[in-house]
Formats: structure tokens, C-alpha cells, sequence
């Protein structure tokens, strides 16, 4: 192998540090929720303990976490479905051109560059004048989708640029249905990317603060729950809580990244022999 | 009759997508549109037909100091997280030999995008404090004798955290071009005699710049309708459009925020539209 040149160094230097600027606030808030009882916002670190975090299982002077939570956890798995089917849909639309598919992109395109407050306030107002109650599973769920489902969608117009269409061809070649192509062919292979875009929908939404701020109605999503604490909260039961969604957040996306892993040691598993002269 | 069918086929696939897309997008955009040239009281709106939002909005010097900011916030945000992405993805794409190696690094790079906005800003606390790490370490170095005061709460803190949240937005697209350009073109720079940095000049930049356009355009339409960081990070001594706004919405002045909110999109839609003559989006997924 080639001698690494001495640039590589440098930029595996540069590297590293855009490592440590990425990870190196979350680490320290990680620490930091284990301060002592009578520990502060920054360091020196008052101590070692639970205290923070035994705080947050019990009952909070302000605010509802463990409801927020829930609510949040609901909301994220209702936007994730949706936006898995409605861009596995979506995507399967525009590998055709048809009347209006360009405008229905660049609406999309709008969708994810808008300002995200024009949607809250658009959605409030509509909601309002309609004389209907603005609620997370309602407003907060359709303001979600606006962030979400442009995503799901890029991801399946990348996947379906790469996709082989001779699959699908013999499958129709044996008499297939479109419906048995699209079953049995298409989405047993574009699987994989599926859990990709899941795993946008769920923490893009579960994560989602702009677009939920003024459609969430009475009850609070985690974020604007977090949001709502750094005004008033002044402990590290803000850090303890932080580092808790925060590894909440690392566990989904291991989950999503095994998922793959697993579905493509399977894959070559059970793999076809064809062409190999077997 | 074939032909029909594509294209009834192609609505109804697209339909859940198209339907979210008008309630949710187009329906809000009318709706403010509609509100914009409605009157207020202290305590209500009312339906009216009237251009004292938009008189008001561009009669005010604010309004024009705001917006300037907001820019000065997108351009130097954007000229920091192009430098630092573009790096990083250079050094991901040319440097890293092994694809394996490729995809964890770049999987590092990519995982604190799905974690929470808020956290990240919040964990800039404990560094940028009065008594945070970065002044303790400067104090302990003997490089200063007073804690910085324009570390947190400044103009330096929302861009930084700006940097900080939306850089990945960079190292993706261009990480994602540069992954496409066919090896042998280097190699035929370096035959002919190239140095790396004009290989890097002269091959790799021009091939990079529809994800950089991809990345500018994120980054550019992210700052510039945001409101929370600009609000978080300065401790709410710095203005941005998207605060203008949002405090219009907390006094219930929906009027005028929605006027101010037009403006904005007007704005960011034209720099958009100028860098959609860059690049077509959809070749280069």
C-alpha cells in the first residue's frame, strides 16, 4: 500500500476535532448530570450521584416529563409510520413522469426549506379560525409530516435511482401482478432504505421543536417541555434529562442500524446462486 | 388509454403526499397570506382587506436592521460550515481507504442529526459560561484574568451553535458527490502532472459543486427561518427575522406576524430559486 502523504495526517487531525466539537457538549452534559446533590450547572463537579436523575422519576414541581414523554414517543411513532408509507408510495408515483409530478416536487422541495414557523403559524391560524382545538395528534402530527415526508421522499428518490429495474421485468416476464411485483420484488429489496426512512420519521419527529411550537395545543411534546424547563429550571435535572433522551435517541439509532446490518447478513445468506454456476 | 392511466396511476400513488402537502403546506402559506392584510386589535383579529402590516413593516428601520442581521447570521454561517464541511467530507471521500472505514466515520458524522436541537444548544452551557470550561481553561492558562462575558449570550454563541447543529448538513451532499467521482479522474490529474492542491482546485471542486449547492441550500434556508437558536443563544438579546415573528405571535399580533412572515418567505424563496440554477436536485441523489 501507498505511503499515507503527510496531508492525511492534517486532515485526520481537522478531523477529529470536528468529532469532538460534535460530541464534546452531549459528553459534557453526560457528566455533568451526575453531579452531587449540591452541585451546579458547571463544573467543578459537587460530588458523584444519582441525586439528578432519581429527581426526574419523581414528581416535578413544573411541568409533566414522563406525559411528555409519552406523548413524544406516540407522535413519533405515528409520524413514522405514515411517513414510511406515504413515501414508499410517493416514490413509487414519480418513477413516472406524470401531469403535475413537477410541481408536486417542488412543493415538497417547500416543504422542507420553508421557514419552519410559517407552518406553525399557518396551522395555528387555520386551526383557529376554523373553530377547531389544535392538538398534537391532530396539528402537531399534519406540521410533523411537512418536515418529515420531504425527507422520506429524498431518500426514496436515491433509492430508487439505484434500483435495477430488470427485477421487476422478469418478475411481470412470470406473469406477476402489479401488485405481486411490487410485493414480492420491490419492497423485499428496497427493505433496508425502509428502516432508514423509519428512522428519519421517528426522530425527526420525536425531535421536532419549530413546527410543533404552536400546534401542540395544552399538552407538550419532550422538546417543548425541555424548552419550557430552560426558562425556569436552573438545576442538572435539565442535564439529567438531556443525557437521558439523548442515549433514548442512541438507542433507536442502533436498533435502525442493526435492523440493516442484520437484514443484509440474511441477504447474503439466502442469496440467490444464480450466475454462479452452481 | 394508456397513457391516461400513467398518469391517474401516478396521482393516486402520490395522493397521501399530495394531500398532506395542501392541508399542511399550501393551506398555512394561503392562510397567512390571507391574515397578513387583516387588521388587529389588543386582543383579536378581524378580517380586513388593508396594507398597514406591510406599511408598517417597511416603514420601520428595525425591520430592515433585522433582516440584515439574519443575513449576516446565514452568510457567515455558511461560509464556516463550507469550509468545515467541505474539509471533512474531503477527507472522508480521498483520505479513508476502506469503505467500511468510510461509512462508520461517516456515520459518526451523521448520528447527532437525529438526536434533539435543544439538548445540543443546552449542553453549550457548561463550555461557554461565566465559569465554564473555556473560561476556566483560558484563566488557568494565565491567557486572560476576567471570564469572558461575550462567550455565551453573543453573537459568538449563535453562530457557533448554528455551526454546531447544521454543519452535517454540509459533510452529507458533499460527501455524497464526492463518493461519485470516478477515481480515474485523479489519477488521469496526476499523470499529467497535478499537484494535489491543484487536483483538488481544478477536479474535485468544479465536480463537488451540486452537493455544495445541496448543502448551501439547507444551511442557508435552516438559519434563516430559524428562531429558537438565535432566541436560546444570545439569551434573547439578538434579534432575527424568525424572532421578529415569533414575538408578534406571543403578543397575538398574528396580523403583522404573518406579514412579516411573507416577507421572509419571499426572501428565502428568491435565494433559493437563485441557487436552484446551480443544480438540479433530483439528478444528483
Amino acid at each position: 500500500m501507498e505511503r499515507r502523504p503527510r496531508s492525511f495526517y492534517i486532515l485526520a487531525a481537522f478531523f477529529a476535532l470536528f468529532v469532538l466539537f460534535l460530541y464534546g457538549p452531549i459528553l459534557t452534559i453526560g457528566i455533568l448530570s451526575f453531579q452531587g446533590p449540591q452541585g451546579g450547572l458547571t463544573f467543578p463537579m459537587n460530588g458523584v450521584s444519582l441525586h439528578w436523575f432519581r429527581d426526574l422519576f419523581q414528581e416535578q414541581a413544573v411541568g409533566d416529563i414522563w406525559g411528555a414523554f409519552r406523548r413524544s414517543f406516540a407522535l413519533g411513532l405515528m409520524v413514522m409510520v405514515t411517513t414510511v408509507v406515504v413515501s414508499v408510495m410517493a416514490g413509487l408515483a414519480f418513477r413516472k413522469r406524470f401531469a403535475g409530478s413537477a410541481l408536486l416536487f417542488y412543493a415538497a422541495i417547500t416543504s422542507l426549506v420553508i421557514p419552519s414557523i410559517l407552518i406553525s403559524l399557518g396551522v395555528g391560524l387555520i386551526f383557529n379560525q376554523l373553530g377547531l382545538k389544535i392538538h398534537w395528534a391532530t396539528s402537531g402530527f399534519g406540521s410533523q409530516l411537512t418536515w418529515t415526508l420531504p425527507f422520506g421522499l429524498l431518500i426514496m428518490f436515491a433509492v430508487f435511482n439505484r434500483f435495477d429495474k430488470s427485477y421487476e421485468e422478469a418478475a411481470r416476464d412470470q406473469g406477476a401482478t402489479s401488485w405481486q411485483t411490487i410485493r414480492f420484488v420491490v419492497l423485499p429489496i428496497i427493505a433496508p432504505s425502509l428502516i432508514g426512512v423509519a428512522l428519519f420519521g421517528f426522530t425527526l419527529s420525536y425531535d421536532e421543536f419549530a413546527r410543533t411550537l404552536l400546534t401542540a395545543g395544552s399538552y407538550n411534546t419532550l422538546p417543548l417541555e425541555i424548552f419550557g424547563m430552560t426558562t425556569n429550571v436552573t438545576t442538572p435535572v435539565i442535564y439529567a434529562l438531556g443525557t437521558l433522551t439523548t442515549l433514548f435517541s442512541f438507542a433507536i439509532i442502533a436498533a435502525c442500524l442493526l435492523g440493516v446490518w442484520i437484514l443484509g447478513k440474511r441477504r447474503a445468506r439466502l442469496g440467490s446462486d444464480a450466475g454462479k454456476g452452481v | 388509454m394508456r397513457l391516461k392511466n400513467r398518469h391517474v396511476l401516478g396521482w393516486l400513488e402520490a395522493s397521501p403526499l399530495a394531500l398532506v402537502l395542501l392541508l399542511f403546506l399550501v393551506a398555512p402559506i394561503v392562510m397567512i397570506v390571507i391574515v397578513s392584510f387583516w387588521g388587529a386589535t389588543e386582543f383579536s383579529i378581524y378580517p380586513a382587506f388593508q396594507f398597514d402590516n406591510y406599511e408598517f413593516l417597511f416603514g420601520s428601520p428595525v425591520t430592515y436592521r433585522v433582516f440584515l442581521a439574519t443575513l449576516k447570521y446565514a452568510f457567515i454561517t455558511w461560509a464556516l460550515t463550507l469550509a468545515i464541511g467541505f474539509t471533512v467530507a474531503y477527507f472522508l471521500a480521498f483520505h479513508v481507504r476502506s469503505l467500511t472505514m468510510q461509512i462508520a466515520l461517516f456515520l459518526v458524522c451523521t448520528i447527532p442529526f437525529w438526536t434533539s436541537n435543544i439538548i445540543r444548544m443546552i449542553s453549550w452551557i457548561p463550555f461557554l459560561g461565566r465559569n465554564g470550561i473555556a473560561n476556566q481553561t483560558l484563566i488557568s492558562w494565565g491567557l486572560i484574568d476576567e471570564p469572558l462575558e461575550w462567550l455565551l449570550y453573543s453573537d459568538f454563541a449563535v453562530i457557533l451553535a448554528f455551526v454546531h447543529l447544521y454543519t452535517l448538513f454540509m459533510v452529507v451532499p458533499i460527501f455524497n458527490t464526492m463518493m461519485r467521482i470516478d477515481k480515474s479522474l485523479l489519477e488521469a490529474a496526476r499523470d499529467n502532472g497535478a499537484s494535489g492542491l491543484q487536483t483538488l482546485v481544478h477536479v474535485i471542486l468544479p465536480l463537488t459543486k451540486p452537493g455544495i449547492m445541496i448543502g448551501t441550500i439547507f444551511v442557508v434556508t435552516l438559519v434563516m427561518g430559524d428562531f429558537i437558536t438565535v432566541r436560546f443563544m444570545s439569551g434573547s438579546q439578538r434579534a432575527n427575522v424568525g424572532r421578529l415573528i415569533s414575538n408578534d405571535i406571543g403578543l397575538l399580533q398574528y396580523p403583522s406576524a404573518a406579514a412579516t412572515a411573507v416577507v421572509l418567505l419571499c426572501t428565502v424563496l428568491i435565494v433559493i430559486a437563485i441557487l436552484l440554477r446551480f443544480v438540479n436536485i433530483r439528478k444528483e441523489l
